[in-house]
């Protein structure tokens, strides 16, 4: 029994090590491919949105949460289940807006990147800004369109790593924006 | 953690992504790099960290067939959640593993519409094999078929020097 459950952990390990080695050499391959980190944020921004549009389907039915009333609602389900859901973590959802309408979500620890040292050179790089996209696309397809961008990174000095996002509006039309 | 649907879904934008820059690059006549060896490379290099820390408690393997199976079984649920359902081999130094369903192309039909596609979801997964078996002292050619969507079959050639 416990060799079993030891077996799913290390596999649950090596999974999560596979998603971080993968996005990894990723990264390692745009930057071979742009001259510029801005360019590189950009594109892991697209590919992270368009992730995000079908992962949103996935989750939908993989947690049966409800519908969100506010922007509070949502920014729990964020934290607590698709990011519990998808990288193995629980960030914390503070520094609220008075308005209500922007708020923090702090990782202690960021699986992306976990073997990761950005190089001198590379200091406009946003290393994570897929997972930036991701969150767009998602909110996206449930009518909620938002800005998301990394406030702070671990991998630039900061202490923690904190994901910023503003609601910006609902989305009324019925038809998604078309991806590029 | 929901399996590695985040994975998979990472692979496609990868996939997509090379294959884009591919063609823009041929458009400018650069050096033409095939986006097959380049997701066979950046398979390699992940494949060599994945098998590293993966065997770091792993007794050594006593011959090629040992590392094979290991790789079969062990390594293959770990990153794909089932075994390799065929092994075969010559006992000359080729092998060919044969998965009937394959994680990477489930997503797919599994009509022959988008059998010509398959190969470039499958390059990566090539490339880490080899890197998986070249940190393990195994130095290899590794290619995919793909017949009936979603088993693919692989080929390991041994490299004797």
């Amino acid at each position: 029994m416990s060799r079993q459950a030891s077996r799913a952990s290390e596999s649950k390990k090596m999974n999560s090590e596979l998603f971080t080695l993968t996005y990894g050499a990723l990264v390692t391959q745009l930057c071979k491919d742009y001259e510029n980190d801005e360019e590189v944020n950009k594109q892991l921004d697209k590919m992270g949105y368009n992730i995000g549009v079908r992962l949103i389907e996935d989750f939908l039915a993989r947690s049966s949460v409800g519908r969100c009333h506010d922007f509070r609602e949502t920014a729990d389900v964020i934290a607590k289940v698709a990011f519990k859901m998808y990288l193995g973590i629980t960030p914390s959802v503070t520094n609220w807006s008075p308005a209500g309408d922007e708020f923090s979500l702090i990782l202690e620890s960021n699986p992306l990147v976990d073997f990761v040292e950005l190089p001198d050179n590379h200091s406009g790089l946003v290393y994570s800004n897929l997972l930036c996209g991701v969150l767009r696309g998602a909110l996206e397809m449930v009518q909620m369109a938002v800005d998301v961008k990394f406030a702070q990174d671990t991998l630039r000095g900061d202490n923690v790593t904190e994901i910023r996002m503003k609601f910006i509006k609902r989305i009324e039309e019925n038809l998604p924006a078309g991806e590029e | 953690m929901a399996d590695n649907i985040f994975f998979e879904f990472l692979h496609m934008e990868m996939v997509d992504y090379v294959y884009k820059m591919d063609v823009s690059r041929e458009e400018h006549e650069q050096v033409k790099m095939n986006a097959i060896s380049t997701l066979e490379n950046m398979g390699f290099r992940v494949g060599q960290g994945l098998i590293e820390r993966f065997t770091k408690d792993t007794p050594s393997f006593k011959d090629d067939l040992d590392v094979m199976k290991f790789l079969c079984k062990d390594f293959w649920v770990n990153v794909f959640r089932k075994q390799i359902d065929n092994l075969r081999t010559n006992h000359q130094g080729t092998y060919v593993l044969q998965d009937s369903k394959f994680s990477l192309l489930t997503q797919f039909s599994n009509r022959k519409q988008y059998l010509l596609e398959a190969p470039r979801y499958l390059a990566y997964t090539c490339g880490m094999v080899r890197g998986a078996l070249s940190n393990l002292g195994v130095d290899s050619i590794v290619t995919a078929e793909v017949s009936l969507m979603p088993a693919c079959k692989f080929q390991v050639v041994i490299q004797r020097s």
